[in-house]
């Protein structure tokens, strides 16, 4: 039988409480940068099971990591059904789609010396958020993971329980998919409107 | 003498590449392209800016309401009730 919640002593409890609120702002925008639940909900069940399992924490100084591994497997299990449904986009169309050569290609800000970051600056806060939500969320947990917090590829292996071959594949797709994302979210939100028409961005002066 | 790839082999590696996920035969090969290829360099350029607009741009803050619930919500972690609701 595996501990009981109220079994902590008062130390690790102090312990524990401390870590959730030094963690608290971190382990909320994961909850929300995951996405597909209530963050809330998220972080507190996530909470909840990290004290019925504290005694499995060694050193205190892994706790974020630890708390990360946990709130992600959580999400992972609330999500199982979205995690195994089939892509809609086709595995081998995944691969080949480059943001750059598309940019291009289009070319969007044809007076521009520096179309590529154009494009990008073109992207608020709100907008990469929004693209992210799009990527499917067994793609997105990798990107977040490895990018976004910062995690190795052999760290984000661990925590989803993954072969690390596995896991830089996952990577190699979500970066094609995060790329096609931004493109088709740039067309459709009209990111790009106005862009042929000069309006100041291809002046811009930007380092290299 | 490692063979030469060409761009599509070259941009594939891309990222693992900067990840510094390539193993050493492979990551030269990516090397040796680059020191040719003015296209691909652009590509290396765009990558790391697209990484760090992943970074940069995502941020999250935690709304006031929230962190109050869920500072209550801390204060009582480890308590002997396990279920509990939101206040």
């Amino acid at each position: 039988m595996g501990p009981m919640v109220g079994a902590l002593r008062p130390s690790e409890r102090a312990a524990l409480r401390q870590l959730a609120r030094n963690e608290l702002p971190r382990l909320y925008a994961l909850a929300r940068r995951l996405g597909g639940v209530d963050p809330e909900d998220l972080v507190q069940e996530s909470l909840l099971r990290a004290c019925r399992s504290f005694g499995s924490l060694r050193d205190l100084q892994a706790g974020p990591k630890w708390l990360t591994t946990i709130l992600t497997n959580t999400w992972r299990d609330w999500l199982r059904k979205d995690l195994r449904e089939p892509d809609e986009v086709p595995v081998e169309e995944d691969g080949p789609f480059s943001l750059y050569r598309t940019i291009e290609e289009e070319d969007p800000y044809p007076y521009s010396d520096t179309l590529h970051v154009d494009v990008l600056g073109a992207f608020s806060e709100h907008d990469v958020r929004e693209v992210l939500q799009r990527v499917p969320p067994r793609y997105r947990v990798a990107l977040v993971l490895r990018y976004i917090e910062g995690y190795s590829t052999t760290e984000v292996a661990e925590m989803l329980e993954r072969p690390p071959g596995t896991v830089m594949s996952q990577l190699h797709r979500a970066r094609h998919r995060f790329e096609r994302e931004m493109w088709d979210y740039a067309g459709e939100s009209g990111l790009l409107v106005g862009a042929a028409a000069g309006e100041g961005r291809g002046q811009r002066e930007v380092g290299s | 003498m490692t063979p030469p790839i060409g761009c599509g082999e070259a941009v594939r590696r891309l990222w693992e590449f900067l990840d510094g996920g390539l193993d050493a035969a492979d990551h030269r090969q990516v090397e040796q392209h680059l020191a040719w290829c003015l296209r691909c360099c652009g590509e290396v350029a765009f990558a790391r800016e697209l990484r760090g607009l992943l970074r940069t741009r995502t941020g999250i803050t935690l709304p006031d309401d929230v962190r109050n619930r869920m500072e209550h919500f801390i204060d009582e972690l480890g308590e002997e009730t396990e279920e509990r609701s939101r206040p």
